[in-house]
């Protein structure tokens, strides 16, 4: 788009003549009422979180640009910060919604104005459209919307044009706050379908550059490796008005050209600062660092059932007493975030992520590696994906040492982040390495769904047990105030506790820093920006 | 003339074979990079079935020689494929970054050129003065300092503590919206358009990386200069001329500086390529959107169009580079001017 154009394309875009004085006083940009500017590392590389190859620094304008059918409300955190809230569905397209008693059958109800940017009332022809898009394009938005049970256009049905009803295989309480997760995203269909292709009849190559939706804000411009700046919708119904007529996102790569910029206060706020800028820039004057833990997230260290000594239990837990957890804390994560160790020896909540019972103990270790016939130790290599060198460097150099003093003798190994996917996640075949596995949805149950099942994706060590297996598939769909709930879950902590192939270490945060000109700030578990929520002070 | 032309036409029909070798190896190479670029794009939660469908989509399911020719046909047709990881052709993602990095490649050549050869003339004139002293200085910073240190350096002082720099996020800070692309150089667009307020803006954006880069090439340049100039200025036809009472301005420029040119066109072609190198940091740095900080992205997920289109496009500008040193040297060489 050059010039010209966009000021052409402003101008009907009802935002007028104050666009062109305003990008003549810009340049106190973060002081500005109308815009504000947010600096991220990552690119965005498609508008259109269906397409394949979409990077998560993209899934900003599904959330940003597009509307879905619900939504979660907010709540406060025990920090006064703000978290949105996964116990509370909130209306977003649909105004209201009823589910059958047999829990398979959901109907929703479309908002009367809900209108697309172009004008067109939103119908539940779009929304049928929409979810037969995410099922059927495969690759991620079709995993994920199979973790709602919802896995076929047949599910979908339109009732009349303000009507759109669900049919589930069996109940499941995924499938309300998966409609609420990013990919469920309601799309313009007959825009759409005006730019489908016979090769192409989902229109990714359209909507990748073009996005169409009723959601908050438009996308204004877009110059691909460089920014990407929104534009309010006034017109829209699925929430209250944001605060920020114009939102300008800058992709700058370097982490210290970021900091320089927030501390100067040249930009509005800088989106995922490591531990250790948040930490220094916390008592720094007008800058406002957010840290919010990020949920059911643990960085942990997973030791692979396929390595021989790993396959003896008590080899696993001699490894979980002999983590220098308090120094890894202190010196990875320079005390962002919460401990997750030193916990009670029984499992007696349900709430996840919990503590593990163990701590630095290398008396218990070495007796463990002594009774499973390994005094004499081992050798093993120790990975880490190198895209997470900030805090995976430093945990595994005190984890080496934690190891060496039982005997085992680790050598580190740091594996590029484009290949890290194939071997740890997908090969299965790193001994010993770390991770952080964090899912979207926000049941214990969904977590051991992904991380203890054997040959799920995040289960990267092999861990296998028939209870737990058990367990999971018997509790994944059952709703929260089942009387059965919470014994299972408890059971599955404990036996995640007992077998600890998966060693947690701590819980990670997400941290953003503000100018403070800046509120309204809103945590999110997909870890991206929601602009919405954002306004002036 | 006709026989110069002749020898250009010859000169580019040999690069041929070479930007096909370089096709070949490249593609191979590509290949042979660990990570499956598959398991990468396919996200988060991909599952061995969509990890599949993504590896079909890309191509990546098709034997090896299949893909070469694959991709060989649709070069021939202009079309360099699809850059995943910014979700853009590679062909307009090279379009729009290449000009971004001759922009920062050849200004700094230019500022390093103008302040390194009448440097190094002065200090091969007047040997362990304090002209002298300055050069070696230079020179001794240039190269031991690594380019984003200084980048960062400069940035902390005229940016952060003096507030005289604007803000480093790209080539043109929000205030201003970029010229109508015709060369793809900001600088020149915005002369063009006639929109100075924007020139001034650029160059502005343009001032910290460019003495970043500029102070990391002026090292070898300054250098070749006073080692060429001290060879020259000591040879016999130097002292021949003196000897025959030419003034000594006439020796030096007429006679010593054209032959001690030679040298210091060539390091100039050098210093070129590395420089494009050494931008990748002075890119990043500066949120400028670059060809380095591209291809170092693109190589870091696999991504096989983008790190070829890279590679095929800086293969064609050396090609393009050497030709145009041997043009320069046939200009400036004093030997060569005669035959013509």
């Amino acid at each position: 788009m050059n010039r010209r154009d966009f000021l052409k394309g402003a101008t009907s875009l009802s935002v007028g003549a104050s666009v062109l004085p305003l990008f003549k006083i810009l340049p106190a940009s973060a002081a500005s009422q109308e815009t504000a500017v947010v600096v991220i590392g990552g690119t965005i590389n498609s508008l259109d979180i269906h397409r394949s190859g979409t990077n998560r620094s993209s899934y900003q304008v599904a959330i940003n640009c597009y509307d879905r059918l619900v939504s979660f409300g907010t709540k406060q955190m025990p920090d006064g910060s703000l978290s949105y809230d996964y116990d509370n569905v909130q209306p977003e397209l649909a105004e209201s919604w009823e589910i059958s008693d047999d829990g398979t059958v959901m109907t929703f109800r479309i908002h009367e104005d809900a209108t697309f940017w172009d004008g067109k009332p939103v119908t539940a022809h779009d929304v049928k459209w929409s979810l037969d898009r995410a099922v059927s394009l495969g690759g991620f938005p079709t995993v994920q919307m199979k973790a709602g049970r919802l896995s076929s256009p047949e599910q979908f049905e339109v009732v009349d044009d303000r009507t759109f009803r669900i049919t589930l295989p069996f109940p499941s309480k995924l499938a309300l706050p998966d409609l609420a997760t990013p990919i469920p995203i309601i799309i313009n269909s007959e825009v759409a379908k005006a730019n489908a292709t016979d090769d192409d009849p989902w229109a990714t190559e359209y909507l990748h550059r073009n996005p169409a939706g009723s959601g908050a804000y438009k996308v204004a411009r877009w110059d691909a490796g460089q920014q990407l700046v929104y534009e309010r919708n006034d017109k829209w119904v699925g929430g209250e008005i944001p605060g920020y007529q114009r939102v300008i996102v800058r992709e700058v790569p370097a982490q210290s050209t970021r900091r320089a910029l927030i501390e100067r206060g040249s930009v509005s706020a800088s989106h995922n600062i490591p531990n250790k800028d948040a930490k220094e820039l916390a008592s720094k004057p007008g800058v406002k660092v957010v840290s919010t833990p990020i949920e059911n997230c643990i960085y942990s260290l997973c030791t692979n059932l396929d390595f021989e000594p790993f396959k003896d239990k008590r080899v696993r837990q001699a490894v979980a007493w002999s983590i220098p957890y308090q120094k890894i804390f202190e010196q990875a994560a320079y005390e962002q975030g919460m401990p997750m160790w030193g916990g009670t020896d029984t499992v007696d909540k349900i709430n996840w992520p919990q503590k593990s019972p163990y701590d630095l103990n290398i008396e218990k270790a070495k007796a463990l590696m002594a009774e499973a016939g390994y005094e004499n130790g081992f050798d093993v290599p120790l990975s880490f994906n190198l895209s997470h060198a900030d805090w995976a460097e430093p945990a595994a150099l005190l984890i080496q040492q934690g190891l060496a003093d039982i005997g085992i003798r680790a050598t580190i190994e740091k594996i590029p982040g484009a290949n890290w996917r194939t071997v740890a996640l997908v090969d299965k075949k790193l001994p010993l390495h770390l991770e952080n596995f964090g899912g979207w949805l926000n049941t214990p149950d969904y977590y051991f769904y992904w991380a203890y099942i054997k040959g799920n994706l995040f289960n990267s060590y092999n861990y296998d047990n028939p209870e737990m297996a058990r367990l999971v598939d018997d509790t994944l769909d059952m709703a929260m105030d089942h009387p059965d709930y919470a014994p299972n879950v408890k059971r599955m902590i404990e036996l995640a506790f007992e077998d600890i192939p998966r060693i947690p270490l701590w819980q990670p945060t997400l941290n953003v820093a503000f100018n403070e000109s800046v509120e309204g700030y809103e945590y999110w578990f997909h870890r991206q920006m929601d602009i919405r929520a954002l306004e002036p002070a | 003339m006709l026989d110069k032309l002749r020898k250009v036409a010859l000169r580019l029909l040999q690069a041929v074979p070479t930007v096909f070798g370089i096709l070949v190896v490249c593609f191979l190479l590509t290949r042979a990079l660990p990570g499956d670029p598959a398991a990468y794009f396919a996200g988060p939660m991909a599952d061995a079935e969509s990890i599949e469908e993504v590896r079909k989509t890309l191509g990546l399911d098709k034997p090896l020689p299949m893909q070469f020719v694959t991709y060989v046909g649709d070069l021939v047709q202009g079309d360099l494929g699809m850059a995943i990881s910014t979700g853009q052709p590679v062909m307009s993602e090279l379009a729009s970054r290449l000009p971004a990095s001759l922009e920062l490649t050849l200004g700094a050549l230019l500022l390093s050129f103008l302040i390194a050869v009448p440097l190094g003339v002065l200090a091969a004139t007047r040997p362990n003065t304090w002209v002298d002293h300055i050069c070696r200085f230079l020179v001794t910073a240039g190269v031991s300092l690594p380019t984003f240190f200084t980048g960062l350096a400069l940035m902390y002082v005229f940016y952060y503590l003096l507030g005289w720099a604007p803000a480093p996020m790209g080539r043109l800070d929000m205030m201003h919206l970029p010229p109508e692309s015709v060369t793809g150089f900001l600088t020149i667009d915005a002369i063009i358009a006639g929109e100075w307020e924007v020139l001034g803006a650029a160059l502005a954006q343009l001032a910290l990386p460019l003495i970043t880069l500029a102070l990391f090439t002026l090292a070898p340049i300054a250098r070749m200069t006073r080692a060429s100039m001290l060879q020259t200025l000591g040879s016999d036809f130097v002292r021949t001329a003196r000897a025959a009472g030419l003034s000594g301005r006439r020796v030096l420029i007429t006679y010593a500086f054209r032959n001690a040119l030679l040298p210091v066109v060539t390091t100039l072609g050098m210093v070129f390529s590395f420089v494009l190198g050494a931008n990748v940091l002075v890119e990043k740095v500066f949120a400028w959107p670059g060809i380095g900080s591209f291809a170092v992205e693109a190589l870091v997920v696999s991504d096989y169009a983008a790190v070829q289109g890279f590679v095929l496009s800086m293969a064609l500008l050396f090609v393009a580079l050497n030709l145009l040193i041997d043009v320069i040297y046939t200009l400036i060489d004093p030997r060569v001017g005669e035959e013509a």
